[in-house]
């Protein structure tokens, strides 16, 4: 409702302004005055104006960077976003600078300079000498900020060192999966061909994951042609049903159907029956040739998603087949100790971290603001980033005089509808109290979570292998 | 063709109903060209500006019941006055697109080059006045489909269905969906290339790739027939060097444009391919929708490249007419000859073919190997410098004149004001280093739209107001001008200065509420959440201003005072073609010239203006 109010002040405000001007209009056109011709009154007040708004314009920012302390964006939480922070400020004291000197000879000249009577312009067309120095002066200036810029980036864009602890973020519409590479600190391979969402979400890849992962593609496959099979089988038998009025020969053709759904859908076998049958009823009504209908346009979009996906599969389960064939289970070790984290993302202070990054849809983005830390997450391209927290939660907390503060890890690509909700609670720790953290999860390891899932259904996967 | 015929008169050029006969519609002279170009921009704008009110309102009042959003969004969009999360996407996304290219580059770029390279140069028209005609119908059509694409919903648009309206979100084909694309203006893949990764990929993302398919086709249309009218037509005496510099920018605008669109072209046929003839271009080990994908070997990255390869050339495509006019704009009003013409030729080149090589400063946190971004980081910081020339040179233009503040030129220093606003920013946003942690914040969203939307907005407000006597043959009103001058300049930096500080803040682009930081970080919630209402009273302020313009614009067209031949007592030859339009623009033999345009205020000569048709006396010497 005040919104309301306010807009209709606004308008009316602006209608009533409009017919202010309307009436100044008229009254220049009593003074055989052109609209094209700026009387020295307006000139004048339009130049006063630009001081005006000058005033405005850079006392809205100081009120600004007072009201929010300098640029409102708090301590860096890192070693690597107290350097940038360093340099960020460097940066923002020169433009700053820039902006206050060349705005204010912008308006300060649009208010000094305006027609005055008698005083005609110079004629001042180019000085050599004068834009030298402004190409040079600003071309130095971005040298130092290149140089200096540039030498952070190397820095922080350099790869991992031994001591470097990994950590792979793993992303998905809406959330975040943490994955610790646990005591050997290598992370387990992984490809997305291996995902199960009841026992291995990431798709980490181990022996025992490729074949389940097979065992469970064939299985799907399978599925899917049962399911293929089924919609022709009803297509033919009722084709049949519609060609046949005799209720006897319906009969007959249903026995068939039902055989053949326990013979798992011979589709042959069937149609040879459905043939032999029909010859006897074709002398019943007379027809000569067997014409079955093209299947309407639903099922024929039901028949063509089902063969869709099963092309899918089928290219799915020839490269988990060659995968199996190259795989090395040497590398099962990378992958058994790692640690799964889905809810709050633990660090220690003073550790570099190496993070790698995975997405399973779209591009989502690994945005770390207290860390000033960021990498898109990329589907099909692995992506790295690295940072070393300098500051404990607790600490931050302090300065921030906010008990309740947490770092945080936002999603910072458009990814669809619940984009702004997929975040991630990050907890600074000391060592000490991160090794403790550590210790409640050495029983619940990749290994441990996937042999848990193994124990619920040991019969399936017996039989089918 | 009679039904967009019609839609034309319906939408655009209402007003003109009763003189359009068809002729006239399927206009081949660039001046009526011009002005169809300049409304349907106006209408495209209008609409634009309309879905930015709406998703400021719900930044500012998350979760609050609205009126106004339930009257304009209607109960699918917005039920009970609260905006849906897909829409308020959705809204974002079409905001962008409009601005970017149907307002400021079709909008600009096509109405004033239309109008301006055949006057200013002395020609009869463009070199061909039929490609003119077909560009600027392409351009109708695509902002058809854009339009429409507001109105998709359950796999229909108006009451046509295309898709099925019923189908799961896991089963969305490239034609089912509800609501406009909603994948931010960039449209990346994956996001876009699945339809069933969100609402707004299926038939709304289709639109919008048809619909750009068709701009690309018209802006290619308008770019070539600039080029060749530039380089063949110019009149007798119209050395490149006595071009008026909007001449120049918009000749340099049509080679990026001839450049790099057709690099957009074939990112948009790539992924046309993915959502529809399941090729892998963008697309690799994706599991969307708990549907495992077989795609292999594609690279998201790869659209990233060719859409910002286009992108960043499209940032001066917006930008260089704007600086143009501008030129001209300050120039004329100053009363002084554009200081440095030679230097600002020079800028407007090297700013041309820097703008081919910076545009990895839109990826630094890709993934994109980190000695590339080095690279990007030289050459974009490179750009200020040409930039940094420009702006010295407009306030050396400045300095001693005999400044006339029409609204054109208080818009046209609004211009040098964003310009050098936006552009310091730039300098941060280009450093990597720095980019990591603001990259798509709203500092970001701050810079671009001071630096590219509120100066090409300036350059096309004060363009307007220069050359509407040209075009219409009336005055508009001054002093509405001077309102909407001081309301629009207000309200571009209420709007977009706080902006940086929530950017600072840390606060992502593309949100649709922030109420989520209250869980761990309540201070920079309030922060943020103080600024958006500040943002948005501003964002309000400035649009109901923008009724002045309008209301000047459609009243002056018909009730304006007449205009005279020559009312801002400029040089450019545009001003000695008769106010009343003749095909041919000159009625009599083209006019010959003898100089160059900025003879202002030269010594020795009677008049503060000489133009360019007035040969050089004895003894003269040509600036």
């Amino acid at each position: 409702m005040e919104k309301l109010i306010i807009l209709i002040v606004l308008v009316t405000g602006v209608i009533a302004l409009a017919q202010l001007v309307r009436v100044y209009e008229l009254s220049s056109k009593l003074k055989d005055r052109g609209e094209h011709d700026i009387t020295d009154r307006d000139n004048h007040l339009n130049a006063k104006l630009m001081l005006g708004f000058m005033a405005f314009q850079f006392l809205g920012f100081i009120y600004l960077m007072l009201k929010y302390g300098w640029t409102g964006r708090g301590e860096a939480a890192s070693l690597q976003g107290i350097e940038t922070d360093w340099l960020l400020n460097l940066n923002f004291i020169i433009v700053i600078i820039v902006f206050f000197i060349t705005n204010f000879l912008l308006f300060f000249f649009s208010y000094k300079y305006v027609r005055k009577p008698g005083i005609k312009a110079t004629y001042y067309s180019h000085n050599n000498k004068l834009e030298a120095i402004w190409t040079i002066v600003p071309a130095i200036v971005l040298a130092v900020i290149i140089i200096l810029g540039l030498r952070s980036w190397n820095s922080i864009t350099s790869g991992p060192t031994k001591e470097s602890v990994r950590i792979e973020l793993f992303a998905k519409q809406f959330d975040w999966t943490a994955r610790y590479s646990g005591e050997n600190n290598k992370l387990g391979k992984y490809d997305y061909k291996l995902t199960n969402e009841g026992d291995n979400p990431l798709a980490l890849m181990t022996t025992k994951s490729i074949e389940s992962a097979r065992v469970e593609t064939e299985k799907a496959i399978k599925s899917l042609e049962d399911e293929l099979k089924l919609v022709q089988l009803d297509h033919l038998a009722s084709g049949y049903m519609n060609l046949i009025s005799s209720s006897v020969y319906k009969e007959q053709i249903e026995a068939e159907y039902n055989s053949a759904l326990e013979k798992e859908y011979n589709l042959i076998e069937v149609e040879e029956a459905f043939k032999h049958k029909y010859a006897d009823a074709k002398d019943l009504k007379g027809h000569v040739d067997v014409v079955i209908e093209e299947p309407n346009a639903e099922t024929q979009k039901i028949m063509d998603r089902l063969e869709d996906k099963l092309i899918v599969k089928g290219r799915i389960l020839r490269s988990i087949a060659q995968m199996q064939q190259s795989y090395d289970s040497k590398y099962d070790l990378y992958a058994w100790d790692d640690i799964i984290q889905t809810d709050t993302l633990y660090l220690a202070k003073g550790t570099e971290y190496e993070m790698s990054f995975r997405s399973k849809d779209v591009i989502h983005s690994a945005y770390f603001p207290h860390f000033r830390a960021q990498m898109n997450v990329v589907p099909g391209m692995p992506t790295r980033f690295k940072f070393t927290p300098s500051l404990t939660t607790k600490e931050m907390q302090k300065k921030k005089a906010d008990s309740k503060f947490n770092f945080v890890l936002m999603c910072n690509k458009i990814c669809g509808t619940a984009h702004y909700k997929m975040k991630m609670i990050v907890v600074v720790l000391t060592p000490a109290e991160f090794k403790e953290w550590e210790k409640t999860k050495k029983e619940k390891t990749f290994k441990d979570t996937y042999a848990a899932g193994e124990t619920e259904e040991p019969a399936n996967s017996e039989t089918n292998i | 063709m009679s039904t967009v015929a019609h839609e034309n008169n319906h939408h655009d050029d209402h007003h003109h109903e009763e003189s359009f006969v068809s002729k006239y519609i399927f206009s081949q002279d660039h001046k009526m060209i011009g002005k169809q170009f300049l409304m349907t921009a106006v209408f495209m704008g209008v609409v634009a500006m309309m879905l930015s009110i709406f998703f400021r309102i719900q930044l500012a009042w998350p979760g609050e019941e609205s009126t106004f959003l339930n009257t304009f969004l209607g109960d699918n969009w917005a039920p009970g006055g609260i905006m849906k999360e897909n829409m308020y996407l959705g809204l974002v996304t079409i905001h962008g697109t409009i601005m970017v290219f149907f307002l400021l580059t079709g909008g600009l770029s096509g109405t004033f080059s239309n109008l301006l390279i055949p006057l200013q140069l002395g020609a009869r028209d463009m070199a061909s006045g039929f490609l003119n005609m077909l560009s600027y119908w392409f351009f109708f059509i695509s902002t058809i489909l854009m339009f429409a694409s507001l109105f998709v919903y359950d796999g229909g648009v108006f009451g046509i269905q295309f898709g099925d309206a019923a189908a799961p979100l896991a089963e969305h084909t490239a034609w089912d969906g509800s609501g406009p694309a909603m994948s931010g203006w960039t449209i990346y893949p994956p996001l876009s290339g699945l339809p069933n990764a969100e609402q707004g990929s299926g038939l709304g993302m289709t639109l919008w790739l048809f619909s750009m398919g068709i701009f690309i086709a018209s802006s290619l249309l308008g770019s070539l027939n600039y080029i060749v009218t530039v380089i063949n037509l110019r009149t007798k005496g119209m050395k490149m060097t006595r071009m008026p510099l909007t001449i120049w920018a918009f000749f340099v605008t049509a080679i990026l444009g001839v450049l790099s669109f057709p690099v957009l072209f074939s990112a948009v046929l790539l992924l046309i391919m993915d959502r529809m003839a399941g090729t892998s271009f963008y697309l690799s080990d994706i599991i969307v929708q708990g549907e495992m994908l077989a795609n292999h070997g594609g690279s998201p990255l790869l659209y990233q490249h060719l859409f910002w390869f286009l992108g960043h050339p499209e940032v001066y495509i917006v930008l260089l007419p704007a600086l143009g006019l501008s030129s001209e704009i300050i120039a004329t009003n100053s009363r002084k000859p554009i200081f440095g013409y030679k230097a600002m030729i020079g800028s407007i080149l090297a700013i041309g073919f820097l703008s081919f090589i910076v545009w990895g400063h839109h990826m630094f946190v890709t993934g994109m190997n980190p000695f590339l971004g080095s690279v990007f980081v030289f050459t974009t910081l490179l750009i200020a410098i040409p930039s940094a020339v420009k702006v010295f040179n407009y306030l050396t233009t400045l300095w001693k004149g005999s400044l006339v503040l029409t609204p054109a030129m208080m818009f046209a220093i609004g211009l040098v004001s964003t310009f050098i606003t936006g552009g310091v920013t730039g300098i941060i946003l280009a450093d990597s280093a720095l980019d990591i942690a603001i990259h798509d914040t709203y500092f970001v969203v701050a810079h671009f739209h001071i630096v590219m939307g509120m100066s090409a907005v300036f350059g096309m407000f004060g363009g307007v107001y220069h050359w509407f006597p040209k075009m219409f043959g009336r005055m508009m009103n001054t002093r509405l001008g001077y309102v909407h001058f001081w309301i629009t300049i207000i309200g571009a930096y209420g709007v977009f200065f706080p902006m940086h500080f929530v950017g600072l803040a840390g606060a992502p682009r593309r949100y649709y509420d922030y109420t989520v930081y209250q869980e761990f970080d309540q201070g920079t919630y309030d922060m943020i959440m103080d600024l958006n209402v500040i943002v948005t009273f501003f964002a309000i302020f400035a649009a109901v201003g923008q009724i002045l313009f309008l209301f000047n614009f459609f009243y002056s067209i018909f009730r304006g005072p007449k205009a005279p031949q020559n009312p801002w007592r400029s040089n450019t030859l545009e001003w000695t073609t008769p106010v009343e339009h003749v095909h041919g623009n000159w009625p009599g033999d083209l006019p010959t010239v003898h100089r160059w345009p900025y003879d202002y205020s030269k010594p020795g000569a009677e008049e503060d203006f000489i133009p360019q048709t007035v040969p050089l006396a004895e003894g003269e010497e040509e600036h």
